[in-house]
């Protein structure tokens, strides 16, 4: 047959149509090749590309639970160390996973230092089991335990940094990508598995089904939390920011009011007081970062 | 069903599972537009376009959820949703 396709990700995985996370994982497997053995915690991406006895993952792969797969990573580290070989290995979470529950193991694993690499799929909320809050939620955004109604403007937290807290476990890189970039992303995982020591990459992964868009606008969505601020791609070497994607910022509207998740921001009126403390933190993380391009006059 | 050791699975296995049936809209690629930059076949989240023998994107319709990224992001709007008919 023409058309023939051969991935290290495999057809057939049972992701929402659109899906960012299927994006990512493809993207990682292009870029690590087939020398990888993959530990990846329950999530989305556990449970849509292995429902038993199906997979579809074409290299060596293993689920752990939801907080121990960088622990499950340390101990592949070590064996495949004292055997002599040289497969590389990457631990993905998602963000319940990663900013949550697995904190104690992930924390545990940066401060022994292990070779791996630890890659998030960051979707803001939990979303295999019915777009639950997490810590990576952001600012006002509405999700089934912090639904938008008369009392409440949604999740009342701001999103958990966490990029900078294993960047003070002294993780020699870290990494913001987005799904909306891919060759950028490629580029970061394969800087990060070249990179001795444990690594960090947290990808924006838009969620159709979570955040309320169709599916064919996931790209869009993603470029859009990049251009009006809202999620800055950056590169920490050895704890210094080397390297962040600059923009001609958007207000923070322009990325709102795409999503269901927002809705309650401008329906069943505008609310100003919100949208002006979301492009507070917008502007804020564009001065932490210098991404704006000064247009000349 | 007899579970392997450790609940193994074979390698890629997913690929019996023909996600195609999901469709309700199908993108028509029309190569007369096509530039070959190859944005479709980077943003497919299937994975499943492919090449024919002049390096024309062609996708597998076996798999193809018809979400409609490719569509979105065709730099040449050589794609275009249609109907399934089946």
């Amino acid at each position: 047959m023409t058309g023939e396709t051969c991935h290290l990700f495999e057809v057939g995985h049972r992701a929402c149509g659109g899906c960012a996370a299927a994006l990512v994982a493809r993207t990682i497997l292009d870029a690590a090749g087939k020398n990888t053995i993959v530990v990846s915690s329950t999530g989305c991406m556990e449970v849509f590309s292995t429902p038993y006895p199906e997979t579809a993952w074409n290299v060596p792969w293993i689920h752990s639970l939801f907080e121990n797969n960088s622990a499950v990573a340390s101990g592949i580290v070590a064996s495949l160390k004292k055997q002599g070989r040289k497969e590389k290995v990457i631990a993905i979470g998602g963000d319940g996973a990663t900013f949550d529950i697995g904190m104690l193991c992930i924390s545990g694993a940066f401060e022994r230092g292990h070779d791996f690499l630890y890659i998030c799929y960051d979707n803001e909320a939990y979303m295999n089991t019915g777009i639950q809050r997490s810590g990576a939620t952001p600012y006002d955004a509405s999700t089934t335990t912090s639904p938008a109604g008369k009392c409440s403007m949604g999740n009342r937290r701001p999103k958990k940094d966490l990029p900078m807290i294993l960047a003070a476990h002294g993780a020699p890189y870290v990494a913001t990508a987005s799904v909306a970039y891919l060759p950028d992303l490629k580029k970061k995982v394969e800087k990060g598995l070249q990179t001795e020591g444990p690594c960090y990459i947290q990808v924006h992964a838009p969620c159709c089904t979570g955040w309320g868009f169709e599916g064919e606008k996931t790209m869009n969505i993603g470029k859009l939390a990049i251009e009006t601020g809202l999620w800055v791609n950056y590169e920490m070497e050895d704890g210094k920011v080397t390297r962040a994607k600059k923009v001609v910022r958007k207000p923070v509207e322009a990325y709102l009011k795409e999503q269901r998740r927002f809705r309650h921001l401008f329906k069943p009126s505008r609310n100003e007081a919100e949208i002006a403390k979301i492009q507070a933190i917008a502007d804020w993380n564009a001065e932490k970062f210098g991404i704006d391009i000064k247009l000349k006059k | 069903m007899a579970l392997g050791l450790g609940c193994s699975a074979k390698p890629g296995k997913a690929k019996e599972n023909r996600t195609g049936s999901w469709r309700t809209f199908r993108p028509e690629f029309m190569h007369e537009k096509c530039t070959k930059c190859g944005m479709c076949t980077q943003v497919c989240p299937e994975g499943c376009i492919g090449e024919d023998d002049l390096g024309f994107p062609v996708p597998d319709y076996d798999y193809c959820k018809g979400c409609g990224l490719c569509v979105e992001e065709c730099p040449s709007q050589a794609i275009e949703m249609k109907k399934e008919e089946k």
